[in-house]
């Protein structure tokens, strides 16, 4: 089917497999592999994507669901938060091998855009859905922490 | 930036389009267009003429390798510091580190240096990069190799200057000589080139305190790109042309295709065929497992024409296998003397005079490695050769193996090593690397074969199970006089012979020969078990279950005793004094290096318990429900101490509000990257003790994802945790792994000070039921 997509501002006319999951559109299509497959489930939260703002597994949502809403990877997300949650990230070094952190930092920015000074109860409430096999969570919840606090100042 | 070194020139990604870095850059394309006058000695060396014949000789064999500058530096005329890197960067910052290492000594200016990834190859000694041995293995080799180049640029800045080379001081990329002489590195590379490399009597190493880079926090190379999605890791590499694989595998180890229907396979849009893969045959090794590729335009297309490929597969000689009966098999096995691999007075004679007697019996499950990448590798034949990009921590075991299931020579396959997106030990074995290149020969076409998650969890080179039992007697004051350890797991020369199913000196070592407790009978024995599956290597492999067995049966000496558990724990750890476990009749090469280098030094292990401890505030009131638990281990020749706090609620519900670790890993490269080691390698084996378990029925393995094979999450990890790292001038250890060990039995002694439960069985919760504590409310 031919599908028309908006992403990090661009829009893309392709055509594709009804029920083809939104990450492998971006990964194997567009060629935007800052967005990983880490399960295919929607358990661990790599392939996180913003739809309209609001984060999404992109592994388990089909190309065609998307509609017109607007796209938002790594790549290509930008604003005050995202800022804040780069430095931070990079502040304090989060990632180790870094092929969740994707995922990691897309839900970051949502739950500090929904919740701006988030208690450990938001954060676990916000990034429960992200596995991070290196187990960088304490970095991770310093980080938003630090976030919060340079996004207030 | 990130380069692969080898001569195929990848498309351009994502990030070059939006003009961010150079990626997938050919290494030859590179350096022609590195300006007349750099210094790419590396280059002529690769090609074995002209340049590097002039650089030859002198440092091929320092401790620890060949420190030849050309292979690890080059420098452009423009100043840039173009290092390579051989070893995998898998987060463990190893990109930073060898960097930190080279550059220190170079006198580079931070800010200039970048990194070339190397391709798999002898010429850079051992690239496999596991056993925690990066830095260990390299630290003095690189500081040469560095030091070498900058007396090269010095002697170069001197011939100029027609001064004295003593005169001349390299110093943040630039050489400063008499008379305020100045000339940038780059300026000089053309003619440091010319100069003869010195010997390594005449290269000055910098003292520790001059030291600029070597021990402190520096930023991750790596990071900056990681937090804007760029970074190409295996399973992100795409080629002109190429097609995606994902394979239907047998779901026991040397199982087979009985019968095939490939139709429905074939009707699905963007599948273009079927690839039978060659029959395993034992040993597993690192081949391929066998089965059906389903090749496919994209990695959608490919996972939907294999769900519907029909196939009834020959179950093979593994079908028999069930844990639960293998469990108990083994626990059999360690209720029996076995073979003695290390004795000191004796054991038995001293149990049967023991005033009080302990037994206890642990077990631990198989584990998954489970990087959040599964594997993925891409290949591409041309011309009877073929070039491979993939995420392995072992790229010349990967030349190896893909040169023999192919039957072509080691020097007609090059393996390109990407980023590694987690490893843990399963990206050291390239069975997928096989795969990739038997598929893209059958398709005539670039593959990428891409690993699911179910693939990743169901068809891996498990950690070994284990079964093992303890034995301890205490005398009236509650002494420890006798310690018996009876181990028991299916060995992982298995996967390299088959058949083999004695405990190798190999794993034993692993935290079980080298046990450092200072009681007066001590016994070591082993018991045989067979493997069913693939049995690997997984961070920190066989310190995992021994030091959770030890650590908890110290806890249990100690509680039998009426002592506290550090005290008790370091009056076994006992007077500071150097084991040596071949005076006992042990096999035992303490992890590749000189004892007289690295001893078993007790008192280093004494010293992290302490510090540990007080970190933790041992001994502090605790308010009812919370628990304290401690750990120590020494493993790959550095020495972890970890205090575990637990909260438990009446219903059996489980916290850790607090860790607290202490790690002294001899001279460290980089302060930052070892704290998150720390935290990543403790919090890696908090996860498998409460959660890891991989179990087989008729051979096949029962999970398959997130799900039911399950890894901690953000919620479940320790609220907060504290490292200390231990200032030494001993040589450098292994950092990666001896976090890891300690974590379980630290956490199931915090259990137990909690709730007087005794966790001898891992993991500690079962998936699929609730996270409640077995206890009756709390005392």
């Amino acid at each position: 089917m031919a599908i028309k997509l908006t992403v990090n501002g661009a829009r893309h006319e392709l055509e594709v497999e009804e029920g083809t999951p939104l990450l492998w559109v971006l990964r194997d299509r567009l060629g935007m592999i800052g967005t990983k497959y880490g399960c295919g489930i929607a358990q661990c939260g790599a392939c996180t994507v913003h739809i309209d703002g609001q984060p999404k597994r992109s592994c388990t949502t089909p190309v065609e669901s998307v509609g017109e809403a607007e796209i938002t990877t790594i790549e290509g997300v930008r604003g005050q938060v995202a800022d804040a949650v780069r430095t931070a990230w990079q502040d304090v070094d989060v990632p180790q091998c870094g092929y969740c952190q994707s995922g990691q930092i897309m839900s970051a920015i949502s739950l500090l855009q929904s919740t701006p000074d988030p208690g450990d109860a938001d954060i676990d409430q916000g990034m429960s859905g992200n596995i991070c096999r290196c187990a960088t969570y304490i970095r991770i919840r310093h980080a938003i922490k630090n976030a919060a606090k340079a996004m207030k100042s | 930036m990130f380069m692969t070194e080898a001569d195929g020139v990848l498309p351009p990604s994502q990030e070059e389009a939006e003009g961010h870095a150079l990626v997938n850059l050919s290494r030859r394309d590179f350096l022609a267009g590195v300006s007349a006058g750099a210094l790419v000695i590396g280059f002529a060396l690769r090609s074995g003429h002209a340049l590097g014949d002039a650089t030859a000789g002198g440092l091929k064999n320092v401790g620890g390798g060949d420190a030849t500058p050309s292979l690890f530096i080059a420098i452009e005329s423009d100043g840039r510091i173009i290092l390579t890197c051989h070893r995998s960067e898998m987060g463990q910052q190893v990109w930073t580190s060898m960097a930190q290492i080279i550059a220190d000594e170079l006198e580079a200016d931070w800010d200039r240096v970048e990194i070339v990834q190397a391709v798999g190859h002898p010429r850079y000694g051992d690239q496999n990069t596991d056993g925690s041995r990066s830095v260990r293995r390299n630290f003095h080799r690189l500081r040469v190799a560095g030091a070498a180049m900058r007396a090269m640029l010095e002697r170069a800045a001197a011939e100029q200057w027609g001064v004295d080379a003593a005169d001349c001081h390299g110093e943040q990329n630039t050489v400063e000589g008499p008379g305020g002489r100045r000339a940038g590195y780059g300026e000089l590379a053309a003619a440091a080139a010319g100069q003869s490399i010195p010997a390594e009597s005449e290269v000055g190493l910098k003292d520790r305190a001059r030291w600029r880079y070597i021990g402190k926090e520096i930023p991750s190379l790596t990071v900056p790109r990681i937090v804007r999605g760029q970074g190409t890791f295996g399973i992100d590499v795409q080629l002109p042309d190429m097609l995606v694989a994902v394979i239907a595998r047998p779901p026991q180890v040397f199982g087979s295709v009985r019968t095939l229907d490939d139709k429905a396979t074939l009707a699905v849009p963007g599948v273009v065929r079927i690839v039978r893969l060659p029959t395993l045959q034992p040993p597993a090794a690192f081949k391929a497992l066998g089965g059906v590729a389903v090749v496919a335009e994209d990695t959608w297309a490919a996972i939907q024409g294999r769900n519907a490929l029909k196939v009834e597969w020959e179950a093979g000689p593994n079908a028999d296998y069930d844990s639960q009966p293998f469990a108990e098999t083994m626990m059999k096995t360690a209720r029996q003397r076995g073979d003695v691999r290390r004795d000191r007075g004796d054991v038995y004679t001293a149990l049967g005079a023991a005033d009080k007697r302990i037994e206890a019996e642990y077990y631990v499950p198989h584990l998954s490695q489970s990087p959040m990448e599964p594997p993925a590798a891409t290949a591409r034949w041309r011309a009877g050769k073929v070039e491979c990009w993939a995420c392995v921590q072992a790229p010349q075991a990967a030349r190896s193996a893909v040169a023999e299931a192919c039957g072509v020579p080691e020097d007609d396959v090059t393996i390109n090593v990407t980023w590694l997106g987690g490893a843990f030990g399963r990206k050291s074995k390239p069975d997928f690397v096989v795969e990739a290149a038997l598929v893209a020969r059958a398709l005539k076409r670039p593959v990428k074969v891409t690993w699911t998650r179910e693939d990743e969890v169901r068809h891996g080179y498990y950690h070994s199970v284990s079964a093992q039992r303890l034995e301890g007697g205490l005398d009236a004051e509650g002494r420890c006089t006798a310690f018996l350890h009876r181990t028991v797991f299916p060995p992982i020369p298995s996967t390299f012979q088959a058949g083999l199913d004695r405990p190798s000196w190999g794993e034993l070592r692993l935290g079980a020969t080298d046990n450092p407790f200072a009681v007066p009978n001590l016994r070591l024995e082993s018991g045989d078990a067979p493997a069913h599956v693939r049995i690997g290597w997984l961070r920190s492999v066989a310190n995992i279950y021994h030091a959770f067995a030890i650590q908890s049966f110290a806890a249990e000496l100690a509680h039998a005793a009426g002592r506290d558990q550090k005290d008790y724990l370091l009056e076994l750890i006992g007077a500071p004094r150097h084991v040596d476990p071949r005076e006992e009749g042990a096999e035992y090469d303490n992890y590749g290096d000189p004892m007289a280098d690295y001893p078993i030094d007790t008192a280093r292990l004494a010293n992290v318990v302490r510090e540990a401890a007080s970190m933790a505030g041992w001994g502090r009131e605790l308010q009812k429900g919370r628990g304290l638990g401690i750990a120590a281990h020494r493993s790959f020749l550095s020495y972890v101490a970890t205090v575990v706090e637990v909260e438990v609620d009446e219903s059996g519900r489980l916290a850790i509000p607090g860790v607290w670790s202490a790690i002294d890993a001899g001279t460290v490269v980089n302060t930052r990257h070892v704290t998150a080691q720390t935290e990543g390698g403790t919090l890696y084996g908090l996860s498998n003790a409460l959660y890891g378990a991989i179990t087989a029925s008729d051979g096949a393995i029962e999970q398959a994802n997130f799900p039911d094979w399950r890894l901690m999450r953000i919620d479940e990890a320790p609220r907060d945790m504290q490292v200390k790292i231990v200032e030494s001038n001993a040589p450098p250890g292994g950092v990666g792994e001896p976090p890891t060990p300690p974590a379980a039995p630290a956490l199931t002694n915090a259990i137990f000070a909690a709730t007087g439960l005794r966790v001898r069985r891992l993991p500690i919760f079962t998936t699929g039921e609730q996270d409640r504590l077995p206890i009756d409310g709390l005392s």
